[in-house]
């Protein structure tokens, strides 16, 4: 039966369709215009009009375009070649679409995101007979470094039997490899690539679990004091220059994960080029090859369609799934989530829908929170533990975290971190607030220490506020010592340098290392005559620890630097509750208590 | 032969809506009006109702005005002939010279693909300490200067370009005073650039439809020439009469607004012309400054606030200075760690202790007694405001960096200064 739709009105990216016969929710649809087809999406249905939002600049399109629907939902492609790619929010090859149109996106074209061509060494892991179910493999080939699992696509319902199976060999994407029966009697033939509808999550696993294993980051102030679990979430909101993309590139280089999704969702394109550009020739320590090998980079940049830009974070966080289910790690990292929060604004004020706080949807805190819950720790069938740990950037209006979309992700996140104008605009890098920052799950140092640090930052900033009203003369030298201790931790620990080849990336067991001995300048009993001379002994302590940091580990400066501090060290030291032994838990736990 | 319509069914604001068909979103049409011709833009199609944004204003327009659509969105003419002259904010002449029509291009195009960037590396030397040393400005960056109204920030822009290595400079003038499209006309004549800058003006008595084609105008053409191989400096003053022309006409179409009257869609509108500044591989560039003045002086305000989340940092002018907190060159470590080995550790431990000076300040103004380390920053708070802070002062980074070094000198030892001492060791200058 042939429909004939068309049409009917334009406002900014949304654009009105007259049909005829059957459309659905999300459904994906062409406008013809121009010789060109733009695809739109679905985003509500009245009577027999359809509200699309357009992908694409919407100039000259035209009252009485045809249109036509595709009956189906608005997808991404899954199989082998993904990794080290650069798409756009529709899954489009950027690399593709230059090689074809040059300097300029050209609306309209949609190359194919895997390559098609290309043959991959293909091993089965399933025989004739053998019953499989969703998501479970059927074989693997080597993607990179990783052994990419061919699974039994997620749609398909029940337990499944195989009825064949391809040999080993080189295939190519689309080749038939299997043949399965569902329960129906319904034969399935399956290739190394199916699609999978981007706001469906995908639950081809047998259970969820907590995340409670730390996902290293190697910046100290997040893995030792406000720590991100894999399958957990976090999120960064902070005002417009504070730090956030750069914290997000910093993770997205040394996480230790297996694989990064970097989402650039509405923001500058120059920051992704960053990325884009270095990667491939960064190694990764761990594998010795090229990071982008790890990475998958989702790019629909803040000049880019803002209807694309609503997909981008779903295309991202699904292909975290899919790679979620051959039992590896992945971290996704969305810069910025308020941007895909205000693409759905736009959208909601074309739709003339009832707007709720600042014009945002009222709809705005569940599709949040949904987006986050696609996030997490999960047992698959076999038994492997596989995860998506998603972390956000915010970028609240005027800097004002009370505005809905900070407040509704704080609402749903596992960890908070809270950057501050203040300390960035001191240069107080990476300016996550301590004070204020938060973290449901367990860190690479023992919370008793963690928490012993953080109370000196506490007790810091209360002679810091008390200094502000009484003034220097009037705090005791305890008090001041207590102050000095706290921007002393501060500027060694907290604040870390990201351009520096050493200080840039600290393991664990470094970060272990060096805390335990902060720990022993922080719980000392510090003699001093005078506030003059504590500042001053200070002072060198940090300029000690600052060099210290930019050290390599266990080398053989490193050492003598640390002796360096030790002697300095000594000379104030009367009593401590371990001058040169380490601090036992049980101790530091009691001296936070004393605090 | 296209149809002519001559029932203008309704008039508010700036708007106007006909009935017709066969029109396109965004296709541009002529409104005859007593007092003249004017250009309109498609901005909504509602099966036969086509509401358009008029140019000239819809004072004077009356119901039975021709609205004749020409088939074709905005377009400017591009060519060299373009240069040296001066055009309105519709792209007409404005300084008595020919009408250009030849070779026209489309104005508002789609986005440079974000494959085809490379990493700037070029900084662009302006002769400033505030900018060389602690901001330093890179070819292919956008970044507007903050200020309230009354800082000379109409100054600070022409003496940049003046002092910029670029091809070709653009002017977008919105809601500019005559006084300073004057001024901007004068300086960059004795600067001897005229002949390679190109002029698109809205002023202030001008229509406002007009002010919102300026930067699309100005950043089109640009792109025409960097695809040419041309470096190009685009000069925005002031983007907050842009935005604010925006959010006129988006109270006339009754969208919901967001924030302060503004439209929910400020950012996007807001990059999408910012976002034009680029670096391409074998060929030109597009560097954006832009001026960006916030009403009440406050940051939060919805324009400053959203522009500096697109931007690539800013430039925040205040009492004559350009103010080291606040101010902030995103793109500044692509060139500084090139440039001198000392330059990252001085820009950050000067602003460090300048911070610090700031606080003892504080205390100072609260009556508090001042210790030694109060006494040291307060007169290295004083010696940096003299002698980096003062736009007045015009030396190359090298000679800055220099400075620097003496300043600490003269007001610290070396373990209070927070930088490290294989630098110290370097850089640290013997006693006077
Ligand atoms: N860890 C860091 N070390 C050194 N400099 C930093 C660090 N983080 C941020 N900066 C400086 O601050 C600038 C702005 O950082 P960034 O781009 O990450 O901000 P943002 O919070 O993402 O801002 P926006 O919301 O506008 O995107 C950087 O270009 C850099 O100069
Ligand atoms: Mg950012």
């Amino acid at each position: 039966m042939k429909t004939i739709n068309r049409v009917i009105g334009v406002s900014g990216n949304m654009v009105s369709v007259e049909f005829t016969g059957e459309v659905a929710m999300n459904e994906v649809c062409y406008i013809v215009t121009g010789g060109k087809k733009l695809k739109s999406e679905v985003i509500r249905v009245k009577g027999n009009v359809a509200d699309v939002q357009v992908f694409e600049i919407t100039k000259g399109i035209g009252v009485g375009d045809e249109v036509e629907f595709t009956g189906e939902l608005l997808s991404v492609q899954l199989g082998p070649g993904l990794l080290g790619q650069v798409f756009d929010g529709l899954q489009n090859p950027l690399p593709q679409l230059a090689a074809r149109c040059g300097f300029f996106l050209e609306r309209g074209i949609y190359p194919s995101p895997l390559d098609e061509s290309r043959q991959w060494d293909f091993t089965p892991s399933v025989n004739q007979g053998s019953k499989v179910e969703a998501g479970m493999p059927i074989g693997s080939v080597k993607e990179g470094i990783f052994n990419h699992l061919i699974m039994v696509p997620f749609y398909l319902d029940g337990t499944l039997t195989v009825k064949s199976i391809a040999g080993a060999g080189l295939y190519r994407l689309r080749d038939i490899i299997a043949e399965v029966e569902d329960e129906k009697g319904n034969l399935h033939q399956l290739t190394m690539v199916f699609s999978w509808p981007v706001k469906r999550p995908v639950k081809c696993y047998a259970e969820r679990l907590k995340p409670s294993e730390p996902l290293i980051t190697k910046v100290r102030i997040i893995d030792t004091f406000f720590p991100v679990a894999k399958g957990g979430t976090y999120c960064i909101p902070g005002p417009f220059g504070a730090g956030k993309t750069v914290l997000q590139q910093i993770t997205s280089r040394n996480a230790e994960v297996d694989i990064v999704i970097v989402a650039a969702c509405g923001e500058r394109a120059g920051e992704v080029v960053e990325t884009l550009k270095e990667f491939p020739e960064l190694i990764d320590p761990k594998t010795g090859r090229s990071l982008m090998e790890r990475t998958i980079i989702i790019c629909n940049t803040s000049s880019m369609p803002v209807a694309a830009r609503e997909a981008s974070v779903y295309t991202a966080v699904t292909m975290a799934e899919y790679y979620r289910q051959m039992g590896l790690h992945v971290l996704l990292l969305a810069d910025s989530t308020s941007r895909w929060a205000q693409a759905m604004r736009e959208m909601s004020g074309r739709l003339e829908e009832i707007p709720g706080e600042e014009a945002f949807p009222a709809y705005l805190e569940s599709i949040i929170a949904a987006f986050y819950e696609r996030a997490g720790l999960v047992r698959l069938k076999n038994g492997a533990l596989g995860s998506v740990t998603i972390g956000g950037t915010v970028s609240p209006a005027g800097g004002n975290f009370e505005e809905p979309v900070t407040q509704a992700t704080l609402k749903v996140v596992g960890a908070f971190h809270g950057l501050s104008r203040q300390r960035s605009d001191a240069r107080k890098y990476p300016a996550i607030h301590p004070l204020e920052s938060w973290s449901k799950y367990p860190g690479i140092i023992d919370a008793s220490k963690a928490e012993y640090g953080r109370s000196i930052l506490f007790k810091g900033d209360e002679v810091d506020q008390m200094m502000k009203v009484v003034g220097e003369e009037g705090t005791s030298l305890e008090d001041y010592v207590i102050y000095l201790k706290a921007e002393f931790l501060d500027a060694v620990y907290l604040q870390q340098n990201s351009f520096d080849p050493v200080d840039s990336a600290v393991e664990p067991e470094r970060q272990r290392y060096v805390y335990d001995f902060i720990m022993e300048v922080l719980t000392a009993e510090l003699k001093f005559g005078s506030k003059e001379e504590a500042r001053g002994w200070f002072n060198q302590m940090r300029q000690g620890f600052l060099d210290y940091n930019g050290k390599p580990w266990m080398s053989d400066d490193f050492k003598e630097q640390e002796q360096a501090i030790r002697r300095l060290l000594a000379e104030k030291v009367t009593a401590s509750a371990g001058a040169g032994t380490q601090v036992s838990c049980k101790e530091s736990a009691k001296l936070a208590e004393n605090l | 032969m296209r149809k002519i319509y001559s029932k203008i069914e309704s008039i508010s604001g700036n708007v106007i809506t006909v009935t017709a068909t066969g029109v396109r979103y965004k296709e541009l049409a002529v409104v005859e009006t007593k007092y003249g011709p004017s250009l309109a833009e498609v901005i909504r199609l509602r099966h036969d109702e086509v509401a358009l944004q008029v140019f000239n204003g819809s004072r004077g327009i009356s119901t039975g005005d021709e609205v004749r659509f020409l088939g074709h969105p905005m377009m400017v003419s591009f060519s060299d002939n373009l240069l040296g002259r001066i055009f309105d904010g519709s792209g007409r002449p404005r300084d008595g010279g020919p009408e250009l029509t030849d070779s026209l291009i489309e104005i508002g195009g789609p986005s440079v693909n974000p494959a085809q960037r490379i990493i700037p590396r070029r900084m662009v030397r302006t002769g400033i300490p505030m900018i060389d040393l602690f901001n330093t400005l890179v070819e292919s960056q956008k970044l507007p200067i903050f200020s309230v109204s009354g800082e000379p920030y109409n100054e600070l822009l022409a003496r940049i370009a003046l002092q910029a290595e670029v091809d070709l400079i653009i002017l977008g003038g919105m809601g500019l005073k005559y006084d300073d499209y004057l001024f901007f006309k004068e300086s960059l004549e004795q600067g001897g650039v005229l002949s390679r800058t190109i002029f698109f003006v809205h002023t202030a008595s001008d229509p406002v439809v007009e002010c919102l084609m300026v930067p699309d105008i100005a950043l089109a053409v640009a792109e025409g020439f960097a695809t040419r191989g041309k470096r190009v400096l685009v000069l925005l003053t002031d983007m907050t009469n842009f935005a604010d022309a925006m959010k006129e006409i988006a109270i006339t179409m009754e969208q919901v607004p967001s924030n302060r009257g503004y439209p929910g869609d400020l950012y996007s509108q807001l990059a999408a012309r910012y976002e034009k500044a680029v670096d391409f591989e074998q060929a030109g560039s597009i560097t954006i400054l832009g001026v960006t003045t916030m009403p009440g002086d406050d940051v939060t305000h919805p324009v400053p606030d959203n522009t500096g989340y697109i931007t690539e940092g800013q430039f925040y002018l205040r009492n004559g200075r350009i103010e080291p907190f606040g101010s902030l060159s995103r793109l500044k470590q692509l060139v500084n760690g090139k440039t001198r080995p000392d330059h990252r550790a001085l820009m950050d431990g000067m602003i460090k202790l300048y911070a610090s000076y700031k606080e003892s300040l504080e205390k100072k103004a609260m009556g508090f007694k001042m210790s030694d380390w109060d006494e040291k920053l307060l007169a290295y708070g004083e010696l940096f405001e003299r002698e980096m802070m003062d736009l007045s002062v015009n030396i190359p980074l090298e000679a800055a960096l220099d400075k620097g070094w003496e300043i600490l000198a003269k007001c610290f030892e070396p373990a209070e200064t927070g930088l490290r001492s294989d630098l110290v060791s370097q850089y640290w200058p013997t006693k006077v």
